[in-house]
């Protein structure tokens, strides 16, 4: 399979760079290596190496927070499935992000950020002690090794479809560059990457809905030349066609798209994955952490202008259709995850094929840079440091952080092959997550919301999460029938059963910790202050004007949200 | 941020500012030298407004921005 996949990306080159494309490709490595040993002379503790030295500004940390998930999983994942399933997938950015992330903000950044934790799984110590802590970052570095393999095999795909370089030299040149810049500088390097990285993401990828809609002569335009070229199918509508399984190719139901989507996944993944919630914890002080996370969620309803509407364009505009990951390999077949590619090479000439190819670069090297600096942390607080040597000086912390870095470059390397068994990058993205982040949700919310959750019901309703998850997918994986019991649906997709199984998982996980509760003996409250809502004093954010609150911001994107639902109903 | 003493949003209008330059030159290199394989949409000439639009942009934070000498 790999001596095949390395043929067809030998045949693949599609488009020569022109020395001004090579220019701006260099030149973004040059800078984001002198970033990063400029920095380093600013991380000398662990407080700095890790943390950033929590002095970031509410700007930097949304920006930072959104670029981190603004990886090549999410350019190259999310428009691949929009092909696959059309503008469904944009419920990805809406419901499956906007009320998780505004929730974040509102409701458990406070507890976050007051009992300044260094991680999540770090607060799941304080809330419940050594064994939930423990099954979480075991499970958390597991996770962020998997998800960088997801970034490597972006890069793989950008570079056989466009470039036609050797592949495994161009992988090993920006996975170093990430590792020499996170080792430098820690955070602080790759949160001022990340910022940098989505400037560079959003300016890349803006020229493909901006042209691709003048050739298609606007929405409307685009909207009948899908329609001829997929008679009887529906790709254009978020809501109106979820009222059965059968009514969108995705082949989910709106409840799935509300409960597993909205719920189970985003609240997951927004609320308790550190990779993203280690960025707002960086911020200066509570108030900027809070605001960070709200300009974060308008920054990401705006994300599908560059991720799903390239997406569509490709169902519009190509004159061939794409087929699943499994069943490519062949000349002249591409497969769903290059739709974005091959839209950037149908639009972009030189110059702006470099920009665009960094601009996918840098995708990666955010996702990459956010998984590592967030496995980073998590091993040596959550593990190295309880479970290895307790006690050390800070500076061999830092050092053992530094070293980590590129480790854990270097393994992530290895899990890089295994999303070829998946039908589009997204698809195992998601698995991961529903393995891994479903199931801390609740235990982590349960924690935060009622105090009578015991450390017992923490560790064991998380463990019960994760077995479950697992369960059901060994289960259709063993019998594909299983797939009407799991996603209600035998028409389910994988994305479906991903969202169903993302659901049971989370009601596993609420049902144990809570009858585990009631049999077992809670903490005293005097051990959960500054840990449970209704035991914790937030300080008042200060007299500000309304227009300078979060609350008011949070307000005005939830309205954004509405209406873009409605829009595209 | 203040101890860095060059700010983050500096670098970013470097980086633009440079991209701005070689973009808008080589959009305008297509004017008169057009490619001999060109893209979809080639007659917009994109390059050249996205270009002009980084170059721009690039300069505000630059100058917006530039590391202040501090008094002795």
């Amino acid at each position: 399979m790999l001596a095949a996949a390395w043929v067809s990306q030998e045949a693949a080159t599609r488009l020569a760079l022109n020395p001004v494309d090579l220019i701006i490709i260099v030149l973004y490595f040059v800078l984001v290596l002198g970033l990063g040993l400029y920095l380093k002379r600013f991380t000398h503790t662990g407080e700095e190496f890790f943390m950033a030295g929590r002095e970031m500004t509410a700007w930097i940390a949304g920006l930072s927070f959104i670029s981190a998930n603004l990886g090549s999983l999410e350019m190259m994942g999310y428009a691949a499935a929009t092909y696959q399933y059309g503008i469904i997938v944009a419920h990805a950015y809406w419901i499956a992000a906007i009320p998780a992330i505004l929730f974040l903000a509102l409701v458990m950044l406070p507890f976050y950020y007051i009992c300044q934790t260094h991680s999540v799984p770090g607060y799941l110590k304080l809330r419940y002690g050594e064994g939930a802590r423990s099954l979480s970052a075991v499970s958390f570095a597991v996770m962020t090794i998997l998800m960088s393999g997801i970034n490597m095999y972006s890069m793989a795909i950008i570079l056989k479809v466009i470039l036609g370089w050797n592949i495994h030299f161009s992988i090993w040149v920006s996975s170093l560059t990430v590792a020499l810049y996170v080792m430098a500088g820690g955070l602080l390097s790759a949160i001022f990457n990340e910022v940098l990285q989505f400037f560079l993401i959003w300016i890349g990828c803006l020229v493909i809905p901006v042209v691709g809609l003048i050739e298609t002569g606007g929405w409307t335009g685009m909207v009948h030349r899908i329609q001829a070229n997929f008679p009887g199918q529906d790709f254009i509508h978020m809501w109106s066609t979820t009222g059965s399984f059968t009514g969108n190719p995705m082949g989910v139901h709106w409840t799935g798209i509300v409960f597993g989507w909205g719920l189970a996944i985003s609240f997951g993944y927004w609320t308790t994955d550190f990779l993203v919630v280690q960025r707002v914890m960086a911020a200066k002080d509570l108030r900027s952490a809070q605001l960070g996370t709200v300009i974060g969620a308008f920054l990401k309803m705006m994300v599908p202008f560059i991720v799903i509407l390239p997406g569509l364009l490709a169902l519009a505009v190509l004159p061939f259709h794409l087929v699943p990951e499994n069943q490519g390999g062949l000349p002249n077949v591409h497969t769903y995850n290059e739709a974005l590619p091959l839209m950037l090479a149908r639009y972009c000439g030189p110059g702006l094929l470099g920009l665009g190819v960094t601009a996918l670069v840098a995708g990666f090297m955010s996702g990459m840079a956010g998984n590592v600096t967030a496995f980073t942390t998590v091993w040596t607080y959550d593990i190295y440091k309880p479970f290895i040597r307790k006690e050390a000086a800070d500076s061999h912390y830092v050092s053992m952080g530094r070293w980590c870095s590129l480790i854990g470059v270097f393994v992530s390397i290895g899990t890089a092959y295994l999303v070829m068994n998946f039908s589009s990058i997204i698809v195992y993205a998601q698995a991961v997550f529903v393995f891994f982040i479903v199931p801390m949700f609740g235990t982590v919310i349960l924690g935060m919301l009622w105090k009578r959750t015991t450390p017992a019901a923490g560790f064991w309703g998380l463990l019960a999460g994760i077995l479950t998850s697992f369960a059901l997918w060994a289960w259709v994986k063993i019998d594909p029938s299983a797939l009407r019991h799991v996603a209600f649906s035998e028409h389910a997709k994988d994305m479906a059963e991903n969202i169903y199984r993302a659901m049971w998982t989370l009601i596993i996980n609420v049902v144990v910790t809570v009858v585990v509760s009631l049999f077992t003996k809670p903490k005293p409250e005097s051990e959960l202050k500054g840990l449970v809502y209704g035991l914790t004093e937030v300080a008042p954010e200060g007299h500000f004007p309304f227009f300078r609150r979060p609350i008011t911001w949070a307000a005005a994107v939830a309205v954004g949200f509405v209406l873009l639902n409605i829009i595209f109903w | 941020m203040e101890k860095h003493s060059i700010s983050i949003w500096f670098f970013i209008g470097s980086l633009l500012t440079m991209y701005g330059i070689l973009i808008l030159g080589s959009g305008i290199y297509g004017l008169f030298v057009p490619a001999s394989n060109p893209v979809a949409m080639s007659r917009l000439h994109i390059g050249i407004w996205w270009g002009a639009g980084m170059l721009l942009l690039g300069l505000v934070y630059v100058v917006r921005f530039r590391p202040k000498r501090k008094n002795m």
